[in-house]
């Protein structure tokens, strides 16, 4: 099933380009990594996919339907980049997870005992359920960052865009968040974005890559990624490093005797 | 003289009912405009409110009714400018603000100089409230509480973080517009009883002193209006002792009361 198509799509900031040209789809199951330099408009192609940005340039459908008639949000879940929520809001963690199932309510809007299960259940498998009943405001960085995780996996979404989800996180927890959300793409075959710096964070869990700098520079499979010439072309001598940080590629095109000339690997690779 | 004769006055009675129904008003728009950090908007809509005031009194129409929907329609203005990205809103806020003191202050010339009426909507008069003004005060109280029984979440959700709020499928953009014009017609109304220049005050000291005590939003919004209806209480029972402008005293009753709560949340910190 198909749960995002960008076709075409272009944005600019007043005079300055962000976003040229872009196109891909995202399929159920998929776990993307979006890599690219700071600038790049990484966040700035999320926020266009969920409405926050505005552009004629271009089409985009979620779950098979124009954006500007999609209206089942409770399908998607979100972690912003950066969130700066008004210092004195009178909100405890519990109170933020729970917003999440804002998405799921008919009128009127208001939250019942199950929601509050709910709210415990998932708090408890991004371990903040300790600090539920403190203020939002009080929180360290990264349980703020947790408690925003619960309340984007509240309602189990189909798809979870993350944005640098891991900036806050001590690298423990940072392996316990991508391995959760990594057991979630595969136990309800969810679709996850995840914006990253940091490719060894992910390496071992993606299956497929988009790289942006303003206009794209690669997307497909994992394997292909490992011998794009495309990439190799764009990162340079910084290839086999990044090459490293994934784990598959390690052994994908030399193990299976189909690796290439040119093959970012090729210094390790027996067929040659 | 003592509170049963100040009570058992009709106007004083008149007053009363007018300011508590009003300190509810805008104590709780308050609580959200502080919180979005929109409260600077209260004070440019008030100075707009000086044009149609003066529209008001050289028709020779009820000023606060003709005021109304001179300040919502600048409210809208107002909102827009705030929410693009292009300007610096809180200078086009101050050049709004002031445009509004000059044209009023040229209508009122025009008229034939200050008078008596001009000069009570500067410092507030709440003496004067007549009982048009009083239903006016009910209904608008009437609005704001079917909007949080319908949408106390979805306010919620937009005034800790827009963005996610939109992608919780909350239509923000309506309900932000919804509370502009609500906070435009509070602000005429505010004018009786605090006068322009105080009437941002009433809208920013509750509601502040109300979120340095309170650890969930019902508990702000409960605090704020007691504030707000204790700090209108105190000064027009001081107003009508001293002889002192309403507006004056009633800030400087809501001023004592937030550094009351600064103090308690201090010593409530140190003692944890
Ligand atoms: N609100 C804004 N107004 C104007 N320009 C903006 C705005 N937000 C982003 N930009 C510009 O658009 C470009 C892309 O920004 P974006 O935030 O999408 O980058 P990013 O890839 O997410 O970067 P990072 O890795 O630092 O998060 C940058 O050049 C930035 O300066
Ligand atoms: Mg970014």
């Amino acid at each position: 099933m198909t749960i995002i198509e960008v076709e075409n799509l272009s944005f600019t900031y007043g005079a300055e380009a962000a976003l040229k040209n872009i196109s891909f789809t995202v399929n159920a199951g998929d776990f993307t990594g979006i890599l690219g330099p700071n600038g790049s408009g990484k966040t700035t192609l999320i926020k266009l996919l969920l409405g926050l940005l505005k552009t004629n340039c271009g089409n985009i459908k979620l779950f098979g339907k124009d954006l500007k008639d999609f209206k089942d949000w409770y399908k998607i879940g979100y972690l912003e980049q950066k969130s700066t929520p008004p210092k004195l809001m009178p909100l405890t963690a519990f109170d933020v997870a729970r917003l999440g199932r804002l998405s799921t309510k008919k009128m009127p809007h208001i939250f019942n005992e199950q929601d509050n299960t709910l709210t415990s259940e998932i708090m408890r498998l991004t371990n903040c359920l300790e600090y539920k009943d403190k203020l939002f405001s009080e929180l360290s960085g990264g349980q703020q960052q947790r408690v925003l995780l619960a309340r984007a996996l509240i309602n189990k979404p189909q798809l979870l865009i993350l944005d640098e989800p891991s900036t806050a996180l001590d690298s423990s927890s940072k392996d316990n968040i991508f391995e959760m959300v990594s057991q979630i793409n595969k136990e309800t075959n969810t679709a996850v974005l995840v914006i990253t710096h940091d490719i060894a964070d992910i390496g071992k869990y993606v299956n497929k890559f988009i790289i942006l700098d303003k206009k794209l520079i690669f997307s497909g499979n994992k394997e292909d990624f490992c011998r794009s010439q495309e990439i190799t072309a764009y990162f340079g001598p910084y290839t086999p490093h990044l090459m490293d940080h994934l784990h598959s590629c390690r052994s994908c095109p030399f193990a299976d005797g189909h690796c290439e000339e040119g093959c970012c690997k090729e210094e390790h690779c027996g067929h040659h | 003289m003592d509170i049963i004769e100040f009570l058992s006055y009709a106007f004083v009675q008149k007053a009363l009912i007018a300011g508590a129904l009003i300190a509810v008003i805008t104590a709780v728009l308050g609580v959200f405009l502080v919180l979005k950090r929109l409260s600077l908007i209260g004070d440019s809509l008030s100075h707009v409110a000086l044009s149609g005031i003066a529209l008001g009194l050289i028709t020779n129409t009820n000023p606060v009714f003709m005021a109304i929907p001179v300040v919502m329609l600048s409210s809208l203005g107002i909102y827009k400018i705030s929410k693009s990205a292009k300007v610096h809103s809180d200078g086009a806020l101050g050049i709004i603000a002031a445009a509004g003191i000059a044209l009023g202050l040229i209508i009122a010339t025009l008229a034939g100089g200050f008078n008596v009426d001009l000069l009570s909507f500067l410092f507030g008069s709440i003496l004067t409230v007549n009982l048009s003004e009083i239903i006016l005060a009910a209904v608008l109280l009437l609005i704001i509480f079917i909007l949080i029984y319908f949408f106390y979440n979805d306010l919620i959700a937009i005034t800790f973080d827009e963005n996610f709020a939109q992608t919780a499928g909350v239509n923000t953009e309506r309900i932000n517009i919804i509370l502009v014009l609500i906070s435009a017609a509070a602000v005429v109304i505010a004018l009786k009883v605090v006068g322009i220049m105080l009437v941002s005050a009433m809208i920013i000291i509750p509601p502040s002193a109300a979120l340095q005590l309170a650890k969930t939003f019902k508990r702000a919004l409960l605090l704020a209006s007691g504030f707000s209806v204790a700090g209108v209480i105190i000064g027009i029972y001081g107003a009508f002792v001293f002889n002192i402008p309403s507006g004056a005293m009633i800030i400087s009753a809501d001023i004592l009361i937030l550094v009351i709560t600064v103090l308690l949340k201090n010593y409530a910190l140190k003692k944890r």
